[in-house]
C-alpha cells in the first residue's frame, strides 16, 4: 500500500473569505514546501481557479485534484472532487446556474479573484460565492458521480454549515464513503452518535483561508496508486478494515 | 423601541453593544438560512436566529439589521464575536426558543403602537 500526504480542502482568493495572498501559485508553492503530495483547492461553489492551480501543481511536481466546496440548499458544505479539469469545469458551469444570484459586496465579504497561469488576477466573479445553491444534499452524491467525481461532507464537527449541524443527522440513504472532521478528538463521540460514519474514511484537511494554515504532513492517506485516480478510488471505497 | 431600549429591558444577555443604539427596531425577523435572510431580512429588524457564526454578522451588516439575537442558548463563536465588534453590530443571546424571543420583541413593539 502506498501513501499520500494530502490536504483536500483549501480556499483560494476566489473564495470571498480566502486571503488575497491565496493565489494559485502561492498555494501550490506552500503545499510543495510543506511536503504535501496532493492538494485540492476547493473554493465555495466555483472551480474557476482550478486551471491555474493544476498548472502550478505540474510545475511544482505535486498532484492537484480539481474541486469545489459546494453549499447545498440546506447550507451544508460538501467537498466535491473531479478526475479531470474538464469534468470539474463542466460541474462549475452547472453549479453557476444553480447559484442564488446575489451580487458580492467586497467590503463585507471580500474579493473574489480569478487568477491566470501567470499568477495574476485576471478577473473577478461578480455574484457572491458563499451563498447556497439550488442543489439539495439529497441528490448530491449522484450528481457528483455523474461528473465522474466524489463528494464528502466538510467539517462534520463544525457548528455551522456542516451536515450534522444543519440537517441534525446523517440521512439514512446517504452514500458518501469519506467524511472530513476538524478535531480528531471529536471522532469517537461523532461515530457513537452517527454509526453511519463507521464505514467512512476520515479525512483531516486544513480548510485553509490563509497560506500559513495549509496542512502540515503527518497523517497520510493510503492509496493503491499515487495518482488522482488512486485518490478518488480511496474516497469512493471508504474505510478499509 | 430603540436598540438601547431593548437592551435596557434586560430580557437578553448582551454579547456586544454596537453603534447607533438610538435606532428604532422595525420588527422581529426569524430565519436560520443565511442565503434566505440575505434577500429577505427587513431593514432595521431584530433578527432572531440560532446561526451563531461570523457569516450571520456579515449578512446582518449587509441587510442593515438593527441587531442580532441568538436564541436557544446558542453562543457566537470567537470569529463571530470578532465580526460583531468589527462591523459594530449589537448582538444579544437568550435561552428562549426563536419564536418566543421574537414574540417578546413583537409584544414590546405593538405595546408602543397601542
Amino acid at each position: 500500500m502506498k501513501t499520500l500526504e494530502y490536504d483536500l480542502h483549501i480556499h483560494s482568493c476566489l473564495s470571498p473569505c480566502g486571503d488575497d495572498d491565496m493565489t494559485p501559485g502561492n498555494i501550490v508553492g506552500m503545499a510543495a514546501l510543506k511536503g504535501l503530495e496532493v492538494i485540492a483547492v476547493t473554493d465555495h461553489n466555483s472551480c474557476k481557479n482550478c486551471p491555474a492551480v493544476l498548472h502550478f501543481a505540474e510545475k511544482f511536481g505535486i498532484l492537484a485534484i480539481p474541486g469545489m466546496e459546494l453549499c447545498t440548499s440546506e447550507e451544508v458544505h460538501a467537498v466535491c472532487l473531479f478526475p479531470t479539469l474538464s469534468k470539474a469545469m463542466e460541474f462549475d458551469g452547472y453549479v453557476e446556474k444553480k447559484l442564488i444570484p446575489f451580487p458580492n459586496n467586497v467590503g463585507i465579504f471580500g474579493n473574489q479573484f480569478i487568477y491566470n497561469k501567470e499568477d495574476e488576477a485576471a478577473g473577478t466573479f461578480e455574484n457572491l460565492l458563499i451563498n447556497s445553491t439550488e442543489i439539495s444534499f439529497d441528490g448530491l452524491w449522484d450528481l457528483v458521480r455523474s461528473f465522474g467525481g466524489v463528494m464528502f461532507p466538510a467539517h462534520l464537527d463544525k457548528n455551522a454549515n456542516s451536515l450534522l449541524s444543519n440537517l441534525g443527522f446523517v440521512p439514512p440513504d446517504s452514500r458518501f464513503m469519506a467524511a472530513e472532521i476538524r478535531n480528531l478528538n471529536s471522532l469517537p463521540e461523532l461515530v457513537r452518535k452517527n454509526p453511519y460514519l463507521e464505514r467512512c474514511l476520515i479525512l483531516q484537511n486544513s480548510d485553509a483561508h490563509q497560506l500559513g494554515d495549509i496542512k502540515e504532513p503527518g497523517l497520510p492517506l493510503e492509496v493503491e496508486e499515487k495518482s488522482v485516480e488512486g485518490l478518488i478510488a480511496a474516497l469512493l471505497k471508504g474505510r478499509s478494515e | 423601541m430603540t436598540i438601547r431600549e431593548l437592551i435596557d429591558t434586560g430580557e437578553f444577555e448582551i454579547i456586544h453593544v454596537g453603534e447607533r443604539t438610538d435606532r428604532s427596531i422595525t420588527k422581529p425577523f426569524c430565519c436560520d438560512l443565511l442565503s434566505i435572510a440575505m434577500g429577505k431580512a427587513p431593514e432595521g429588524c431584530a433578527w432572531v436566529t440560532v446561526m451563531g457564526n461570523m457569516n450571520t454578522l456579515a449578512v446582518a451588516s449587509l441587510t442593515d439589521a438593527a441587531c442580532v439575537i441568538l436564541a436557544e442558548g446558542v453562543a457566537p463563536d470567537e470569529a463571530a464575536k470578532q465580526k460583531a465588534i468589527e462591523q459594530n453590530i449589537t448582538v444579544m443571546k437568550t435561552g428562549l426558543p426563536i419564536f418566543e424571543a421574537a414574540l417578546l420583541i413583537e409584544k414590546r413593539l405593538s405595546h408602543e403602537d397601542a
